[in-house]
């Protein structure tokens, strides 16, 4: 199963080394993995999906809890929270196709940050059911190159 | 006033105490030791970077100090390294400080430059590079604290040769502030509570500890604990000694060489108390069938041990001693006649032995001198490999701290070195490195450093000219193909040790066994004792890798 887990860490040089080789070292496997600072420049959050069993998942969870620069790991697997994939994609865009697509990435709620003589780029965030959802109906068209991030990942506010 | 990192390094070690630095100077830490030349602080000077990080393991191992090390950049820093997956991986405080080249030369492949903290990030507890002298003070002390606290373990602090040359006025902070690394100590009472009515309600219960008893000092805990709840102690290797040998409800050791009366326990337990133990597979075997039918209660400081390899029923995470002074209070004497009858059962019927001979001297007889002539007095260290298993087996060890090998790493050419370090912290000990004649050879070179500071430290050789323990693993498990086991061309051990100004002596009788262990003690200088032991001689009992009880070879008989 899939377990998104956020982890704040000191905002210092080599902690990325320090937690993939955590995952590398100990044979955890990342599916995705998304670094920024935050509200405090002193720390960054990584956000890290990882698959696993639960005991995988809990050896995880300790491993990375016992690296002197994390601060705090959170699990939001089964708690609230909302979590977003950016992926940009370049497909073809031929005279007379454009307008189909044009149309695709509105429904979608996507953005069209580029268009060239033969493609566009087109920018789209969200769970990553729904970007898969649209790469597929893109792929008739002929995708030339996607980019995309990690997940990142936040706990839902009180209701 | 305005101090150079050099004089911040060297009084902050002052600060924290440390009596013994061990190493050896090159390019990037001239500056350094220029410094230290005009301090204190005793400093070790080795023949090679590992014997200086054994040393100062042995020097943690044996004191409970945190064991301190300096060399050179590049390679220096690379030898180390042996040394600090040794220290880690048994938790063993340690600072080792490595010079680096200077920081704008960082990344650049100069000379004698290497990624130390690349290099030892899976091998240490954590790793700092320095690259201002601002934060120096800070990062010295912090590496004290989190190598000390906390499961204990190495910390490497990369030193460009830059920030040891620059100057700044500030003073060390403090206080240390590390949000991400806060151990816990205290163990939870409801757990705590938990595990005290499950030992109270249990039949057949065994104490199985392990090296965290030591490293929280709880040897006392831990025997008022298995006398006020009587409940028999097996310890591992690195817990020899934890609990006195030479008492009834002590079980020696377990696992893949463990006694089989140990190893009868625990798969007849009903509760298994895991204490500052990892369960490793040396431990357990083949997971499945470790200590079937038990519930097993875990004590560590460190949560990522608990449920790791052997699903644990009442985990409690916290100190060792602390979480034992607590459970004492909770728990009551049982009599349990019939599991401790069996257990006796057990000893008598599958006592640890061997065939003594007449006519050759068995290695597991040399260890049995050697505790004879020692025992309570004395601090062993061992190489690794079957010396290791023998000196665990057939040495009698009554007190925590006397008992010293690499276990969790298996390093050969540990003993050595480990026992000048031994030594020199507890310099009232007779000190004795039961050693192979492979594993000495990884770290004879530090016969000078015994020899230029005078250290009594007797080197043991059980000589079988064997790589043994593979000897013994291609005898019974590969058909007696001795590939690359034989040791030819190994040189004469005596001469050597008066080539380096240490005695040596010879030993190929029985008789002389024991009288040369004597005359060795009152030499009162290093000794190397080259015992020629029966080529052969397997250690048993032995379960096979990854095996189960009833697989056991040997000590059946």
């Amino acid at each position: 199963m899939k377990h998104v887990i956020s982890i704040l860490v000191e905002n210092k040089v080599g902690v990325l080394s320090r937690i993939t080789g955590l995952f590398s070292g100990r044979g955890f496997n990342i599916e995705s993995l998304a670094v920024g600072e935050t509200e405090n420049v002193k720390m960054s959050r990584m956000t890290i999906v990882v698959g696993g069993d639960d005991a995988i998942l809990e050896q995880v969870r300790k491993q990375l809890g016992k690296v002197i620069d994390v601060i705090k790991v959170t699990d939001f697997t089964g708690k609230g929270h909302v979590a977003r994939d950016l992926m940009l994609i370049k497909v073809n865009a031929i005279a007379g196709k454009r307008s189909e697509i044009v149309e695709l990435v509105d429904v979608f709620r996507g953005k069209i940050i580029d268009v060239g003589q033969k493609d566009m780029v087109i920018e789209i965030s969200g769970p990553e059911e729904r970007l898969e959802a649209f790469l597929n109906l893109l792929r008739p068209y002929g995708i030339k190159e996607v980019a995309r991030t990690g997940r990142i990942a936040m706990s839902r506010g009180l209701k | 006033m305005s101090r150079t990192g050099s004089q911040i390094l060297i009084d902050t070690l002052k600060e924290e105490k440390v009596e013994y630095v061990f190493g050896l100077p090159g390019g990037a830490v001239i500056p350094l030791f220029d410094h230290l030349f005009d301090s204190d602080i005793k400093f070790i000077l080795t023949r090679h970077e590992q014997g200086a990080g054994h040393m100062a393991d042995g020097y943690a191992r044996a004191t409970g100090k945190v064991g301190v090390c300096i060399v050179t950049s590049g390679p220096g820093a690379t030898n180390l390294t042996t040394a600090i997956a040794t220290a880690n991986m048994d938790s063993v405080p340690m600072v080792a400080i490595t010079g680096q080249v200077k920081t704008h030369l960082i990344g650049n492949d100069a000379f004698q430059e290497a990624d130390i903290t690349g290099i030892t990030r899976p091998i240490t507890k954590h790793n700092y590079l320095v690259k201002d002298i601002k934060d120096l003070g800070m990062i010295v002390k912090e590496a004290f604290y989190i190598a000390s606290t906390g499961r204990p373990g190495a910390v490497v602090i990369d030193l460009p040769v830059d920030v040891t040359t620059d100057n700044w006025d500030g003073d060390n902070p403090e206080k240390i502030n590390l949000p991400g690394y806060k151990p816990v100590y205290e163990g939870n009472m409801r757990q705590i509570k938990i595990a005290a009515e499950a030992i109270n309600r249990s039949k057949k219960p065994v104490i199985y500890a392990g090296g965290g008893v030591i490293a929280s000092n709880g040897s006392e805990e831990l025997i008022a604990l298995a006398k006020k709840a009587n409940i028999p102690v097996n310890t591992t290797l690195l817990a020899l000694g934890a609990f006195p040998e030479d008492d009834d409800l002590s079980l020696g050791m377990l696992g893949m060489h463990g006694t089989a009366y140990a190893n009868f326990a625990v798969h007849e337990s009903d509760l298994l108390i895991a204490i500052g133990a990892r369960f490793d597979d040396r431990i357990t075997g083949k997971v499945e069938t470790f200590a079937p039918n038990a519930v097993v209660i875990h004590i560590d400081i460190d949560p990522t041990s608990i449920s790791k390899n052997v699903k644990v029923d009442i985990p409690v995470v916290g100190d060792a001693r602390r979480i034992l002074l607590e459970l004492i209070k909770l728990v009551k004497y049982v009599e349990r006649k019939e599991w401790l009858e069996s257990i006796s059962g057990w000893k008598e019927k599958y006592p640890l032995s061997y065939k003594n001979s007449s006519e050759e001297i068995k290695p597991q007889y040399v260890v049995q001198q050697i505790c004879e002539a020692t025992k309570d007095k004395a601090i062993i260290t061992t190489e690794v490999g079957q010396n290791q298993m023998w000196a665990a087996q057939f040495y009698t060890y009554t007190k925590p701290r006397s008992f010293i090998s690499s276990g969790g790493l298996g390093t050969m050419g540990f003993g050595f070195p480990a026992a000048i370090g031994a030594k020199l912290g507890c310099p009232d000990k007779i000190v004795i490195d039961i050693a192979g004649d492979g594993s000495f050879q990884m770290n004879i070179q530090e016969l000078s450093t015994a020899v230029n500071y005078n250290l009594p430290v007797i080197v043991a050789i059980l000589n079988n000219g064997f790589l043994g323990m593979v000897r013994q693993w291609q005898e019974l498990f590969y058909n007696k193909r001795y590939s690359q086991t034989q040791l030819v061309g190994s040189p004469d051990f005596v001469r050597v040790a008066e080539g380096y100004g240490a005695t040596g002596f010879l030993v190929e009788r029985k008789e002389d066994v024991r009288p040369i262990i004597e005359k060795s003690i009152s030499i009162g200088g290093p000794v190397v004792i080259d015992f020629r032991v029966s080529p052969e001689e397997n250690v048993f009992p032995m379960i096979p890798a990854g095996g189960a009880v009833h697989q056991m070879i040997g000590g059946m008989a």
